[in-house]
């Protein structure tokens, strides 16, 4: 099952005859997901990798019916299209465009909650449920994808698109396979954060363990500890919090523009102390995911 | 982007919102402004005024010493390049208003107290009591009805309810189409003469909106403006020079620590996880940086002589995420190249090698021709940190 998508979801990129779009609607194609069209405004009539192209979401929707929409367009142009996906009734949208302005996301949010839509990002590298679906960059070509997911019973949402490779990856080479892997976005704002999918990973029956890479910076992980506290989530969690370093210097942005500790705010060490408390495990080396795993399923 | 208190003000005056009488000096002079004055150095950081960054003056001579050793000083780290003499108001009470993104509830949100001049996270943690809070839509602003909701629950009525309504919806705009992520005004002060002044303002501008917000763009371009908190080390800017080098990828982000150990690690994720990693297993890094999105060889190769320039450095270790859009033979490549320009030999400069991916083949070939001991994808982060530290020590 896994969450959000399923081999069925029909796709559209927005901005799909961009220098990147091009590439990764050839990943997600050759990974078998089903791209039905394209939308680059100016651009209708033409075809990617046999994608056909259209000049708005409207007329692709109306011609292949979409669940979908992977937004891969100029940071200025972001609301716009994302607005315009949610206007033709899309339901998920997973926005690889990075540094868009936080006060458009915010409105893009906000239009999404009205309409009952998800988001992911942006500055998301995208989504996989193994070796049945692939939504935007996330993983590379296909041989690589193959390599580094498996599927199986462990969530995987992560606070940066690199890591969430890496993480499957080590994963796969123990042998445990994951349903869902989503790279969340690494901007302080994104549309759906770890209080927004462990929900719904706690409710998939095919999700046995969750693994949430952390960074410091933000409040999302503290408030995921009072979600678990108060007994909302029933699936076992492992976290990982990187950059432990970074708390020793504060107001230096590390990496994603989110990853910034304020004064004693933040800290690796206040995330890492709050998740043991709320009895979600702790992985000190990257390798100890796997230990505590195999302990738990 | 953090503006300076003067520029915050600048842009809070265009909205109508009252600030004091002030003028901005960069060197020393005669003070026009009728005593007494406050001298405030303007600096990228909060806590200034513990730290002696504002002084009173309270005749025209006082002040133009004070301004001159003000400008003389370094408060927090920051050589003190600005000055901002200020009228000093006679206040009655202090109020802080602030507007800022809940990440959480992913809206806009307008923060009240009656306790001006403090540390609001830290208040609204001891004494939620005393801090009022509301989201609003970005769409809509904050109406002025809306604050007078929020301002009436701290039991505020009359003119000053009105006043202060006024300032905040004011505020909330000013945000807003400013593409702020930060807008404090901390303290407003009523002063006892009954009018409503922006005594002290932060303003943080979204980067990624500079695009659209020419003036705060212009201030950013100036190479004399100072951010952060921390001052950019010499071979912190040469990394970034190699950055700019050309627009494929990002190889730098660098950020200087004292050990022995030079790093080229990347993504972000990765960059920290391996961080964490060499230290512990004690490894000591010469080094932070990040390297992503694919970068020119040219641009590796900087690096790595760069880092490998300096002297402490003897071995650097090369880890990633296993990567989805970086090439692994062209960051064989260019590390390569870096140690053979230097006049070093690969084999016994690169104590570790961890790049699975993409094109991996092709960039293990060209370090086996080198003699240089890679790892694969089945060693994990860690483990290649460990091997590095290992090597480290035994040479």
């Amino acid at each position: 099952m896994a969450i959000l998508a399923h081999e069925d979801t029909r796709i559209i990129v927005q901005g799909i005859t961009g220098r990147e779009a091009v590439t990764f609607t050839k990943d997600m194609i050759d990974y078998g997901t089903r791209v039905v069209a394209g939308v680059t405004p100016g651009k209708g009539g033409q075809a990617v990798h046999e994608v056909p192209v259209f000049d708005t979401v409207h007329q692709a929707v109306r011609e292949y019916s979409t669940e979908a929409s992977v937004i891969s367009v100029p940071p200025a142009m972001v609301k716009g299209a994302a607005l315009e996906a949610l206007s033709n009734g899309i339901k998920l949208l997973v926005i690889v465009a990075e540094r868009v302005p936080q006060r458009d996301t915010v409105e893009v949010l906000e239009v999404a909650r009205a309409d009952g839509a998800v988001v992911i990002g942006p500055n998301s590298l995208g989504m996989i449920n193994p070796h049945t679906v692939k939504i935007g960059m996330a993983g590379g070509p296909v041989e690589n994808l193959k390599k580094a997911y498996m599927p199986g019973p462990v969530g995987i949402a992560s606070r940066s698109g690199g890591m969430t490779t890496e993480v499957a990856n080590l994963l796969t080479t123990h042998g445990i396979g994951q349903s869902t892997c989503i790279s969340i976005g690494g901007d302080p704002v994104v549309g759906s954060n770890f209080l927004d999918l462990v929900p719904l990973f706690d409710k998939d029956p095919d999700t046995k363990a969750i693994v949430l890479f952390c960074e410091p910076g933000g409040v999302i992980e503290e408030r995921l500890s009072d979600m678990v506290l108060s007994e909302e989530i029933r699936t076992p969690i492992v976290a990982f919090v990187a950059g432990r370093f970074v708390d020793t210097m504060p107001g230096v942005r590390f990496g994603h523009a989110a990853t910034i500790v304020e004064g004693t705010r933040g800290t690796a060490a206040g995330k890492i102390e709050r998740f043991q408390k709320a009895g979600i495990h702790v992985a000190e080396a990257l390798n100890d995911i796997v230990s505590i795993l195999e302990t738990l399923l | 982007m953090r503006l300076l208190e003067y520029e915050s003000k600048e842009i809070l005056a265009k909205r109508d919102i009252p600030t004091p009488a002030g003028i901005t000096a960069s060197r020393p002079g005669l003070v026009s402004l009728p005593p007494p004055v406050l001298i405030k150095a303007q600096i990228p950081l909060g806590g200034r005024q513990k730290a002696g960054g504002v002084v009173e003056a309270l005749d025209r001579k006082e002040a133009e010493y004070k301004l001159e050793k003000m400008l003389s000083s370094t408060i927090r780290g920051y050589r003190v390049n600005k000055v901002l003499v200020e009228e000093r108001l006679d206040i009655e009470q202090e109020f802080y208003l602030g507007i800022t993104y809940d990440t959480v509830a992913k809206e806009p949100i307008a923060i009240f107290s009656t306790e001006g001049g403090v540390d609001i996270e830290e208040l609204a943690e001891k004494e939620p009591e005393k801090v009022q809070k509301r989201h609003f839509s970005v769409r809509t602003g904050l109406p002025e009805y809306k604050a007078r909701e929020i301002i009436s629950q701290s039991g505020i009525t009359g003119r000053t309810l009105l006043g202060l309504s006024n300032i905040f919806s004011l505020l909330a705009t000013t945000f807003l189409e400013n593409d702020a992520t930060i807008a404090e005004i901390n303290p407003l002060a009523q002063t006892k003469d009954g009018r409503r002044v922006a005594l002290d303002c932060h303003l943080e501008i979204d980067d990624d909106a500079l695009y659209r917000n020419p003036g705060s763009a212009e201030k950013e371009k100036d190479p004399h403006r100072v951010e952060g908190g921390r001052i950019t080390s010499d071979f912190e800017k040469k990394a970034t020079e190699i950055d700019n080098l050309d627009q494929r990828g990002v190889a730098g982000r660098l950020i200087e620590f004292d050990g022995n150990l030079g790093l080229i690690i990347g993504g972000g994720g990765a960059s920290l996880t391996a961080f964490d990693a060499i230290q512990r297993h004690g490894g000591h890094p010469a080094n932070y940086c990040e390297i992503g999105g694919n970068p020119s060889v040219l641009k590796t190769k900087e690096l790595t002589k760069l880092i490998l320039s300096k002297p402490s450095v003897k071995k650097i270790a090369v880890i990633m995420n296993v990567v989805n859009n970086t090439r692994v033979d062209l960051m064989a490549r260019g590390v390569i190249k870096g140690i053979l320009e230097i006049g070093r030999n690969p084999s016994e400069t690169l104590c570790v090698f961890r790049v699975p991916g993409a094109w991996e083949e092709e960039g293990f070939k060209i370090l086996s021709r080198y003699g240089v001991d890679y790892c694969d994808r089945t060693v994990s982060i860690d483990q290649a940190a460990q091997k590095a530290v290992e090597k480290l020590i035994t040479g």
